[in-house]
């Protein structure tokens, strides 16, 4: 990505079917968001220089690379989700990438659909959809969903009837005969997508491929690490846009980039230097997962002064803290690996889900947080039933919890700072 | 020191003068469509070293006056907790939001419950559904205290609220039934929103709707403890910014705010 000369991608656009007018407006709001939430920041690391690109190019450079790789025969696989497994469809020769859920987007048309209660990430999935205005949806062979939850699971029967939907279902518990099951599913999943690319997942191609995702997490990991010394060495801001962007990015590129910008972190947090003073207040969000362009609430915390040092969810730690173990020999031992590693995600889909809980309390106290903040998308029943364990766990360690619950509108933003901030004078 | 604290809310503009934690005088406008402005006559009178500004305007007045901002929150904890220091909670009804907050030794916010983006059970509820039934506020709260019983009243969205009420008007309902039930509805909602936070008595009800002596009284008849109601229960929040400009809250011992005094009989 080093070509920086202006293209025009409306012909590309055109041809992919997108409604252009529309999508121009959604460009231009995205870009707008992106300027005042991300170029105003201060100190920020040289290496976010990449990101700042891969945004200037969100539906350009990277789509006109998935445009290529089809045009040459390859085979796009489009995801809601962090439980659908990169490897696998890596391993079939094809390319995954994760799909446009982070803002508002066509709800009129949606609204004739489904239920105005229904939470913002899958509306604007939706509408992103019959707005006709996300290019990787368009070029995407196939969309894989899965069973995360009944919103998702009924929206893929309505999507269905617009593009080539396949849903794997995954299991509520974490039993032994749960995982066996799954592990069905990522062997039917692997034949459904040997379908669609023509290519044998073998034990060589599985075995890179885990690997190579792997290698993507450890990057992610090592920023995550930093994030631990006080003063922060990047915002929240920044390492959030570094996860939603690993979703869609070419993995090899990524993981290069990514490591460069750990390097630069380490000496950061070597010789003290911080995007916030130190003593900064800092904060741990979890809950629901917060897909690009969703930036709302670390703008506000960071705003107010604070720095978020941790993210507990789908678009945090949840997708870089495990890894797939990389010493099995046979294809049918890294299968098993595979599922085992994916039901380790402490999704609020899961009964009981303890294994969440003990991660906010152990990041909250690795990272040094002075408060915690409970982010649920509102209709998002899981997240907000489980709202209330999280905060009597956060309690009982001894730290303050917030509870916000939102959409993507930034109507409420003005109630939502005062909460943010008297929270933040409270700590 | 000479302090204005200024409390830029969304029906009323609110500024105390402090001199040397002394109150020296205080006022109240309307918000009105440009609550600069309003915020502007206060800071050009000129008695002040350095503006504390807290409310829904806070930023703007601060990026207009200059001085300092404060959330909410933290001001009415600090002006509950001046005014009577033995409060370990503070309860705040303001235009367009309520807000539940306990407090900890020397006044520090230890835990707060704000309602999210829609305004119901607030002040503007309370005038959408006067004016639906023809009452001023007064009226509203007078008939309220007055009725037996109130009518039964589900919704807390101000605009389902309307209709229903209107249903109930059609249906040939006792206003001041109504009334009554709408009031209990808003005092059921905070109740339990107080223990959700753990609020422990004495409470301090504050903020403009503690002005209303039907929501006063269902609120003392719901909360096991104490409820101490300032005699300008709309200013706490102008009065607790002002304080934090000497530094913590929890530093300054009791404050004297002359025009402060409880009216009502059970407060100290």
């Amino acid at each position: 990505m080093s070509d920086q000369t202006v293209v025009d991608y409306h012909p590309m656009w055109a041809e992919l079917g997108l409604d252009l007018p529309s999508h121009d407006a959604l460009l231009g709001a995205v870009g707008q968001l992106f300027g005042d939430a991300y170029l105003t920041q201060d100190n920020r690391p040289k290496g976010m220089d990449y990101l700042n690109f891969v945004m200037s190019e969100v539906h350009g450079l990277r789509v006109k690379e998935l445009d290529d790789f089809r045009k040459a025969g390859g085979k796009v696989v489009g995801t809601f989700c962090l439980y659908v497994p990169e490897e696998i469809i890596r391993a079939a020769g094809g390319w995954c990438v994760g799909l446009c859920a982070g803002a508002e987007f066509a709800y009129d048309q949606v609204e004739q659909i489904m239920p105005r209660n229904t939470c913002a990430l899958i509306k604007s999935f939706m509408g992103f959809k019959l707005g006709k205005v996300c290019p990787y949806i368009q070029e995407s062979d196939l969309v894989i969903g899965e069973t995360t939850c009944d919103g998702k699971k009924k929206a893929y029967e309505l999507l269905s009837e617009l593009h080539n939907v396949y849903v794997m279902e995954l299991p509520q518990m974490k039993r032994d005969k749960d995982i066996a099951m799954w592990r069905g599913e990522i062997v039917e999943l692997m034949a459904k997508v040997e379908e669609l690319t023509g290519k044998k997942v073998t034990a060589e191609s599985l075995r890179a491929s885990i690997k190579e995702v792997n290698d993507k997490r450890r990057a992610l990991q090592r920023i995550a690490a930093t994030r631990a010394a006080d003063p922060a060495p990047i915002s929240g801001k920044d390492a959030l846009l570094a996860t939603q962007v690993a979703f869609y990015d070419d993995v090899p590129r990524f993981t290069q980039m990514m490591n460069v910008l750990a390097d630069e972190l380490d000496q950061r947090v070597a010789s003290g230097e911080g995007v916030a003073p130190m003593g900064a207040k800092r904060v741990l969000i979890t809950g629901t997962p917060m897909a690009l362009p969703n930036w709302k609430l670390h703008d506000i915390i960071e705003k107010a002064g604070a720095v978020v040092v941790g993210e507990e969810m789908c678009t945090g730690s949840r997708y870089y803290q495990d890894l797939v173990s990389e010493d099995a020999a046979t294809l049918d031992e890294m299968v098993d690996d595979i599922a085992e590693k994916y039901l380790d995600i402490n999704c609020a889909c899961f009964t009981p889900n303890q294994g969440r809980l003990d991660d906010v309390v152990r990041m909250a106290k690795d990272l040094g947080v002075d408060g915690v903040i409970d982010y649920s998308l509102q209709f998002c029943n899981l997240y907000e039933m489980e709202s209330n364990a999280v905060e009597q766990t956060v309690r009982d360690a001894g730290l303050p919890v917030l509870k916000i619950t939102t959409d993507y509108s930034m109507e409420d933003v003005g109630q939502l700072s005062t909460r943010v901030e008297a929270f933040l004078e409270m700590l | 020191m000479r302090v204005l604290g200024l409390d830029i809310g969304s029906r009323s503009v609110d500024a105390v003068w402090l001199d040397d934690g002394r109150t020296v005088d205080w006022a109240v406008a309307d918000s009105g469509f440009d609550p600069g402005s309003a915020a502007a006559v206060f800071v050009e009178r000129g008695l002040h070293d350095v503006i504390i500004s807290t409310g829904y305007g806070r930023h703007a007045a601060r990026e207009r006056f200059g001085g300092t901002a404060v959330t909410e929150i933290t001001a009415y904890g600090a002006g509950a907790s001046t005014l009577f220091p033995d409060a370990a909670s503070v309860l705040d009804i303001g235009g367009q939001d309520t807000k539940v907050i306990s407090l900890g030794e020397g006044g520090r916010v230890t835990d707060f419950e704000m309602n999210d983006k829609c305004a119901a059970g607030t002040g503007k509820f309370l005038e959408v559904m006067a004016h639906a039934l023809g009452f001023s506020l007064e009226e509203l709260a007078e008939e309220a205290l007055a009725a037996e019983s109130g009518a039964s009243i589900s919704s807390m969205c101000t605009v389902f609220a309307e209709s229903e009420v209107t249903g109930l008007v059609h249906r040939g309902e006792d206003r001041a039934r109504i009334a009554r039930g709408l009031h209990e509805s808003i005092a059921k909602r905070t109740l339990s929103s107080l223990q959700r936070v753990g609020a422990r008595a004495p409470l301090v009800f504050a903020g403009g709707v503690a002005k209303n002596p039907a929501m006063v009284a269902l609120i003392r008849a719901g909360f096991a403890g104490d409820v101490y109601v300032p005699a300008e229960a709309q200013i706490v929040g102008a009065y607790g910014a002002a304080l934090t400009g000497n530094g913590a809250a929890a530093t300054l011992g009791t404050g004297q705010l002359e025009a402060t005094e409880s009216e009502c009989p059970a407060t100290p």
